[in-house]
């Protein structure tokens, strides 16, 4: 949509000048000399700036998690590359492809292996950096466009990895895919049609497989390389890594992006391929049951990172834990930087020692409330018989969900008017509140459910 | 971002422009304030000729899939059960239940909830769903959340002392009632 750039026109220009001609030769010059000497650093020049802030190389800043992220999404792109080569996309052959994998040419079995449990990595890591950003206090005025698109990078790793575990078609596979396009039909107004769409029909089969493989290998990535070339571009922009003189109004002593920069980023990205490699080499990816359409698993439950929505499942009228709350928290968090002062000192964790102190506690009230939560639940659910009293999306979706809310609310007018933390301290403590509650529903779910989802200790 | 972006230029507005441009920026002229309109106009045309053929794609395939006919299905003769029987049949997906008033009632397989297979547990005469913990009594109530409907059921026939379920489609309802089982 761009005219043609300005210094073509200069150059085309500057043919019918004396001095034009010379400037232009001396600036292409030192861009030049810099590029000549390898085409490697001419292009991390494109990624970084010539020098960075010194404060912004400290290792406890950021623990490398975006380039450990980044690392993860390359070696993603690469062994899903190879997988191509021997999966089979149908039906009737993906859990035969799997198998084969393991058998006659075994090195594909190490790709999915790699691929597998890089994909389990990321979303720790990404995790851990977004929650490495709120606590830094980089989710300022400069950097909140980037936070959003954040977001839409760690939803997209989240939807690339269910989308690749639908791909081997075992019974985890085909129940997930069941449970997943039934849960978009109890999304109000589109949800039937878009659930029907998204299945191919009424049931799940070959078109089903279909649509989620090209979601996997085609819609996810190439979404994903758009926002993270976006995302770093936004980096350089807001001028590298939050740092503390920002606050301060010092200026930065910079130093050499090259070796500084560079070289901790490759120890990094080196660091996480080889703890992969290795971790891939020891432990195959699992594989269940080949589908079958006639028995669910007994308990079936979805990969770890979903527990805590499987669990809020158990809990929630449906069209609340489906739509209302995850969208609604989803929301929050993108609006977070908005909220003027909102964000922590930056490039301090937590923004200090009282902060970290209020930032544990929190994390551990989240713990707990959501430990008592599930255990009330759980006693009124049997005490309590089908029919009769309030309906379902009254008794367990507006009522609970106020209370919820209500709670948090208190709980921050208590810190920000009993405890005089500041807002920004009291809006860190309300996230890592519902981070704990997301922890503790899916440790709940992981190791606490028995067969029939029924409560029971994990020895 | 915010100080390189200027807004779309529009062909009937250059007039104004003249007198606003500020910043020493040059005037764009006519032209190139025409050939950037359209280039806005190419671009929004090809995204919707994208999400065209997009779709088309998407609806052709549902009219592929759609296959399912009228049939029955021989859940064998009344006298083999007795009240209280629940016989699974995996061909139609569903359990045959004999209620104790010995009406015939077919019962979906599928959890309301989100679709899981729904098991029968003899021991506590429910179903339990295996996924989010729905029970469901013999008549497919629901006995205990997050499930907020019965279970689905087909519709049964009995000829001739045999019974015969019509597969076609489960149909939905919000409560059991005895319309929904067939009686000798």
């Amino acid at each position: 949509m761009c005219p043609a750039p300005e210094s073509f026109k200069l150059c085309w220009f500057a043919k019918g000048t004396l001095f034009l001609p010379q400037r232009s030769a001396t600036m292409a010059m030192t861009t030049k000399t810099a590029e000549k000497r390898s085409p490697l650093r001419g292009f991390v020049f494109h990624l970084h700036p010539r020098t960075v802030p010194e404060s912004t190389l400290r290792f406890t800043l950021s623990f490398g998690l975006g380039g450990m992220a980044a690392t993860l999404f390359i070696i993603l792109l690469f062994s899903g590359i190879l997988q191509l080569f021997s999966y089979a996309p149908e039906t009737g052959s993906a859990y035969d492809s799997i198998l084969a994998m393991y058998g006659t040419a075994p090195l594909a079995g190490l790709v999915r292996n790699i691929h597998h449990w890089s994909a389990h990595l990321l979303v720790i890591i990404a995790l851990l950096h977004l929650l490495r950003v709120v606590l830094t206090g980089a989710s300022d005025q400069q950097r909140r466009f980037n936070w959003l698109i954040g977001l839409g990078l760690f939803l997209l790793v989240l939807f690339g990895n269910f989308t690749g575990y639908l791909l081997p078609w075992d019974q985890r596979a085909y129940w997930a895919v069941t449970i997943f396009t039934n849960m978009v039909e109890y999304i109000p107004l589109f949800g039937p049609r878009f659930g029907l769409l998204l299945r191919g029909g009424t049931e799940v089969g070959q078109l089903t497989l279909s649509t989620f493989f090209a979601i996997h290998i085609g819609l996810i990535p190439a979404l994903f390389c758009v926002l993270l070339i976006y995302h770093f571009w936004m980096i350089r922009k807001a001028g590298g890594l939050v740092r503390p003189e920002d606050l301060a109004g010092r200026s930065a002593r910079r130093i050499a992006t090259v070796p500084a920069l560079i070289s901790r980023e490759a120890a990094v990205g080196l660091g996480v391929a080889a703890l992969v490699f290795c971790f891939a080499a020891l432990i195959d990816a699992p594989l269940g049951d080949m589908a079958n359409p006639g028995e669910s698993p007994n308990p079936a439950k979805a990969a770890w990172y979903f527990m805590g929505l499987q669990e809020l499942l158990l809990h929630f009228h449906p069209v609340f834990a489906i739509c209302i709350i995850p969208l609604t928290s989803l929301l929050l968090l993108a609006l977070v930087p908005f909220i003027p002062g909102a964000a922590t000192a930056p490039g301090i964790w937590c923004g200090g020692s009282r902060g970290r102190k209020l930032a544990a506690l929190a994390f551990t009230l989240g713990l707990l409330a959501c430990l008592g939560g599930v255990l009330i639940d759980d006693l009124l659910l049997n005490s309590t018989s089908g029919s009769g009293g309030p309906p379902a999306w009254v008794s367990r979706g507006i009522v609970p969900l106020i209370a919820l809310v209500a709670a948090q609310g208190l709980l921050y007018l208590f810190l920000s008017r009993q405890r005089t933390y500041g807002r920004a301290a009291s809006i860190m403590a309300l996230l890592l509140l519902n981070f704990g509650l997301i922890c503790g529903l899916t440790i709940i779910g992981t190791w606490f459910r028995g067969p029939s989802m029924m409560l029971a200790p994990l020895w | 971002m915010t100080q390189t972006k200027q807004p779309l230029p529009d062909l009937h507005s250059t007039v104004e422009k003249e007198t606003g441009g500020a910043d020493g920026a040059p005037e764009k002229p006519r032209r190139r304030a025409l050939l950037n309109w359209l280039w806005a106009v190419f671009g929004v045309l090809a995204c919707l000729e994208l999400s065209w053929f997009t779709g088309s794609i998407i609806r052709s395939r549902r009219a592929r899939s759609s296959s399912r006919k009228n049939n029955y299905l021989d859940a064998g003769l009344v006298d083999a059960f007795k009240p209280g029987d629940v016989k699974a049949i995996p061909e139609g997906l569903l359990y045959l239940v004999c209620l104790q008033d010995g009406g015939f009632l077919a019962l979906s397989r599928s959890c309301t909830h989100l679709g899981c297979a729904v098991p029968w547990d003899e021991n506590k005469q429910q179903f339990i769903c295996p996924c989010h913990g729905s029970k469901f009594d013999l008549t497919g109530s629901v006995i205990t959340a997050p499930a907020i409907r019965p279970l689905d059921y087909f519709p049964v026939r009995i000829e001739n002392g045999m019974i015969r379920i019509d597969t076609s489609a489960p149909l939905r309802r919000e409560a059991f009632d005895s319309s929904q089982a067939a009686k000798v």
